[in-house]
């Protein structure tokens, strides 16, 4: 479980996170949502440690990031995986190299048993034939499923997950997010998903944090965000008409 | 910045991968263009110095010994790695560059991986133990291309240029010449990296932090050539 307490986060005098409290529970896809500018990057870059906050506290299981010697800050890293907006995989390697990049780094496993685990994984992200292609000659999905294969290979205890859906199709983007739900249920991890994405939100939000102007602004379910009379909330998700309608949908059903 | 890439590697045998592939890229890959360069530019050398001295009473081994000197002592060290500095200086910056903006260093960073050890040292370590071997190869091509460019002339004879190249040979010569090349062999391999490392940004930024970085190379390069001068021949 991830616990956040009053994270502060600025950039000279601007302040960007003004205080965000919440609770990430393993086994559970926590979704981070907000309108650009709204702090969700610094929020998701503060969590992962790119950022340091200035004030608050952030505990992995207990571990508090402010209290953690460089060294366990060194053995929470490994324990945890990234997947980039831009999936960040290294061009200069292939998929195969991509993958077992973090066991050769930090294990001592023989190349046969770190070729194994590669192989398993890509299997588990559901890509297959692709092991000796370069970076540059997978479409966009295949990329995701590469950066995911590369952030579970060292049986991470945390996923982050930064806008894993952009510049994918609708089909594309289901498929990625089902696999992050089915690998954050099978592997009991605790989740958080930064995105722009109204589907996600409807198909694996179970815990959502909605920040507004780097505060949280609100927090639920996907069930409980198709009740909420919060205004910003409202404004946001069901910009579109189409979300307009499903919601409408959804509350005549369930009145 | 500097503590950090020369902290102790995470992984041994990673790390001497990396080693063997910017060995590779940085130095066999310019192999060719340093023995093309330094080949032609021996013969320009040579002809130049043989086209000046028209007096009769000096003599034609002069010719010889002049373009030893010239490339030994500055051709080969200082003209070369300023050509090092382009080629792969710029090539430095932009890979270096393209990790930044593509968060491939965040990747490695989230990952636990101290990146500016990973990335940059192996390079500086490529560059400094692989730019003197370079480098004695530019200044054998050179005088072998100042003897070639006379025999096919006709301007000096390749015998007297023989003569002229054994005269008078120093050591240490040698020696402030491969001194120069490691130093400048680091800040080819530092400059760009602190460049591309730090850049912010898109493509366009890379772009123009590559050229920043070329610039800045030999400008640095020109200057401690200076002082390397002073300090190691006066």
């Amino acid at each position: 479980m991830i616990e956040v307490k009053s994270l502060h986060k600025g950039f000279g005098n601007v302040e960007v996170l003004k205080g965000i409290s919440t609770k990430f529970e393993p086994g559970k896809t926590n979704l981070i949502i907000g309108q650009s500018g709204s702090g969700k990057t610094v929020f998701l870059k503060s969590l992962i440690g790119l950022h340091t906050p200035e004030k608050g506290t952030i505990e992995f299981d207990g571990r508090i990031n402010t209290e953690m010697s460089s060294e366990e800050r060194r053995q929470l890293r490994q324990e945890i995986g990234m997947v980039f907006q831009g999936s960040a995989l290294f061009d200069s390697q292939t998929v195969e190299e991509n993958v077992m990049f973090p066991l050769k780094m930090f294990t001592k496993q023989p190349d046969k048993e770190m070729l194994e685990r590669a192989n398993a994984v890509l299997k588990r992200v559901k890509l297959v034939n692709a092991n000796k292609k370069y970076v540059a000659e997978l479409s966009g999905g295949m990329q995701k499923r590469v950066a995911i294969a590369r952030a579970i290979v060292m049986n991470p205890k945390y996923l982050f997950c930064d806008e894993p859906n952009s510049g994918l199709d609708p089909q594309t983007a289901i498929v990625i997010d089902n696999l992050i739900k089915e690998i954050t249920e099978e592997y009991q991890i605790t989740t958080v998903i930064n995105t722009h994405d109204m589907n996600s939100v409807m198909e694996i939000g179970e815990k959502i944090v909605f920040l507004k102007n780097g505060k949280k602004a609100w927090e639920g379910s996907n069930k409980e965000i198709f009740k909420t009379d919060n205004e910003a909330v409202v404004n946001f998700v069901y910009s579109s008409n189409l979300f307009k309608k499903v919601r409408e949908a959804y509350l005549n059903e369930t009145k | 910045m500097l503590s950090q890439v020369f902290s102790k590697p995470q992984r041994g045998r990673v790390f001497r991968e990396a080693i063997s592939r910017e060995v590779e890229e940085l130095g066999s890959k310019s192999i060719g263009i340093i023995a093309f360069i330094s080949f032609f530019i021996g013969g320009v050398i040579a002809l130049q110095t043989a086209l000046n001295l028209e007096n009769p009473l000096i003599p034609q081994s002069l010719i010889g010994f002049a373009a030893k000197r010239s490339i030994i002592l500055e051709f080969a060290p200082t003209f070369c790695s300023i050509i090092l500095a382009g080629k792969v200086g710029s090539y430095i910056t932009s890979s270096i560059g393209t990790m930044r903006v593509t968060e491939q260093i965040d990747a490695l960073e989230v990952m636990g991986i101290n990146s500016l050890n990973y990335l940059v040292l192996p390079k500086i370590i490529a560059t400094v133990f692989f730019y003197p071997f370079l480098i004695t190869l530019g200044m054998i091509l050179g005088v072998f291309g100042g003897w070639i460019a006379g025999s096919l002339t006709g301007i000096f004879s390749g015998v007297d240029y023989v003569e002229g190249v054994q005269m008078d040979f120093d050591p240490y010569l040698i020696q402030y010449s491969i001194i120069k090349t490691i130093v400048f062999a680091f800040l080819i391999a530092t400059i760009p990296s602190y460049q591309g490392y730090y850049v912010k940004g898109g493509s366009l930024e890379v772009g123009k932090a590559s050229t920043q970085s070329v610039v800045w190379t030999i400008v640095i390069i020109v200057i401690c050539n200076y002082f390397l001068t002073q300090l190691l021949l006066t």
